[in-house]
């Protein structure tokens, strides 16, 4: 079974339906990507996976809990986390400050009024690891403003992830990002895509057939067509699109 | 491994010994600055009061406006007890923070889904229901007249007790309080609960989908700020031996809103004591020289927001990193370089 399933989920926007009974299955501890033009509902339908949105019709289960219609903060604490292709860093915050708050400990304290977050020095560990990972060692006390437009992407990720999800998605990493700074992100999420589910809304292809191990064509808000990277080459649809020749 | 700012885990820093210092020997000289002890005694509350809404505003980033109705509510609550319940100075202040406390949690039920200009004006009008009702209900606070004859009980600690009838009695009374609201404001918005306030002014919808009640978060800290709000209005209603209905005016939570902004209150602990001490100087001294010390007052505001938005502790700030910058060029420091907040 998979780890998070979208069933049926249908979406409108007064008269312009967005998502149209897509069905989605993300396996436990495979990097899944979702491609598609823009416009075909990609970041919508991250939202409603996430929470952000409630659908009109359908379920979505992670590890076969219904969690249709929660809270992002409640879906958060299931161990489903999200990064956004619009940068949503705390700028006023230090790059390690940025990662601390959502670790788990950190979020379980949350109303510890009086509590010295200072001296916690697992939680700051953990959080000093997760920059490590995203290659933001050594950037612990820069302000999340000063850092580079691509230090930003990658801290926008090691937000998400140090919520130590179960299941991450990320909305378009790529986003803005130049070929070198795209080639360090793939190395990057190679490194961390160990013992974790990942789903990935890309438009970069290269960075998606490189990395993902399933691919979700949506178009015109539907899943059109499910594969491995091969098996989306092959597909005649697929080389029937501009998606086709990108790939 | 690296660790968040270490200067947060202390209790006591440079900048609050520094505070506690002026406040605390204030009543020595005064008088000899052309002062007098009753405008220490009013700074001093309002500086409390201001602390709390600075939690709101300079912290989580809440505009309230009608936060004077809660320092109004703390004084009705406290004069109600002591007339009509026991006299005693503790019980009365702890019902004033309760009973601030718990209109102000009340309220938040319906701010704290809301947030920009909506937050702003819901509590505008809740502060101006609570200001007309004050108004009008004349049998419980004395309507325009005021709820009289309040009085300064002792402060008993029963194998001694204190008068404070003398306004520097009653100052001191008024600095332990306030020692006291620092040390756990503080450590309050240096805890855990701190940091997701001060992230959910910076990115409200972030925080939620990292697992937390935004909404919660928001409900609490008007709670915890409304609560020190009622310290205050107990405090400002034994101070003036009286409750009286002006604080809960538009007027009045305009004028908090604007000492914590000329202080710097979303830049600093410390903004929203500066802004009210400049608040009150500007009152006494451009007030001896002109009836219109007010409109200099929102001219000043005006400048403020145009150049420096940041408030006096921005600028504060900003000389600090110049001194830096200059200290790591190699040029000696002019002066001392004072601590980061």
């Amino acid at each position: 079974m998979a780890l998070f399933e979208a069933q049926k989920v249908h979406k409108r926007f007064g008269d312009h339906v967005v998502l149209e009974e897509i069905n989605l299955d993300f396996e436990e501890h495979k990097l899944s990507g979702i491609m598609g033009p823009n416009g075909a509902g990609k970041t919508t339908c991250f939202n409603v996976l996430t929470g952000r949105y409630k659908p009109d019709r359908g379920r979505v289960v992670f590890d076969g809990i219904d969690i249709t219609g929660k809270s992002p903060g409640a879906i958060a604490k299931m161990g489903i986390s999200r990064s956004f292709q619009v940068m949503n860093v705390f700028d006023e915050y230090t790059a390690l400050e940025n990662v601390l708050l959502p670790v788990p400990e950190v979020r379980r304290r949350g109303l510890h009024l009086l509590y010295d977050l200072a001296n916690d020095s697992e939680s700051n560990d953990k959080a000093a690891q997760v920059l490590a990972k995203v290659g933001l060692a050594g950037k612990e006390r820069a302000l999340a403003s000063d850092l580079s437009y691509g230090e930003r992407r990658a801290l926008e990720i090691g937000i998400a992830l140090a919520a130590e999800p179960r299941i991450l998605f990320l909305d378009e990493p790529t986003a803005g990002l130049g070929t070198e700074a795209t080639a360090k992100l793939a190395d990057m999420v190679t490194r961390i895509k160990e013992g974790i589910t990942i789903v990935i809304i890309e438009h970069e292809m290269n960075f998606l057939f490189n990395l993902a191990d399933v691919i979700n064509v949506i178009q015109w808000g539907q899943v059109v067509a499910v594969g491995t990277p091969d098996e989306l080459r092959a597909n005649p649809w697929v080389q029937a699109s501009n998606l086709g020749k990108l790939a | 491994m690296e660790r968040m700012i270490s200067e947060t885990s202390k209790w006591f820093t440079p900048q609050m010994l520094v505070a506690f210092a002026i406040f605390g020997t204030l009543p020595l000289w005064l008088e000899w600055v052309g002062l007098y002890s009753y405008i220490g005694l009013e700074v001093l509350i309002w500086v409390i009061f201001a602390l709390g809404f600075n939690l709101l505003l300079g912290y989580t980033g809440l505009p309230s406006f009608g936060h004077g109705a809660f320092l109004g509510i703390g004084g009705y609550a406290m004069g109600w007890f002591q007339l009509n319940a026991v006299p005693n100075l503790w019980l009365g202040l702890l019902f004033a923070i309760f009973i601030t406390a718990l209109f102000g949690a009340a309220v938040a039920l319906f701010v704290s889904h809301r947030r920009g200009i909506y937050f702003a004006l819901l509590t505008l009008a809740f502060g101006q229901v609570f200001f007309f009702v004050a108004s009008k209900w004349t049998t419980l606070t004395g309507g325009e007249d005021g709820m009289l004859n309040i009085k300064r009980l002792p402060a008993d600690f029963g194998f001694v007790s204190f008068s404070l009838q003398d306004n520097y009695a009653l100052y001191y009374f008024a600095f332990a309080m306030f020692v006291v609201t620092v040390l756990v404001l503080w450590r309050l918005v240096n805890s855990p609960f701190g940091k997701v306030i001060k992230a959910i002014k910076q990115n409200e919808m972030r925080v939620g989908f990292l697992g937390y009640n935004v909404y919660f978060f928001k409900w609490l800290v008007f709670t915890i700020s409304c609560a020190v709000a009622g310290l205050a209005g107990g405090l400002f209603a034994m101070a003036q031996e009286g409750a009286y209905v002006q604080v809960m005016s538009l007027q009045w939570s305009g004028i908090i809103v604007l000492m914590t902004l000329i202080g710097g209150g979303f830049v600093s602990f410390w903004g929203a004591l500066i802004g009210t001490v400049v608040f009150y100087l500007a009152r006494d001294i451009l007030g001896t020289f002109t009836d219109t010390w007010l409109l200099w007052y929102g001219l000043m505001f005006m400048v403020l927001v145009m150049f420096k938005p940041e408030g006096i502790a921005g600028m504060w700030q900003d000389g600090v990193k110049y001194l830096r910058r200059r200290r790591a060029a190699g040029t000696p420091p002019v002066v001392a370089e004072p601590a980061r907040d």
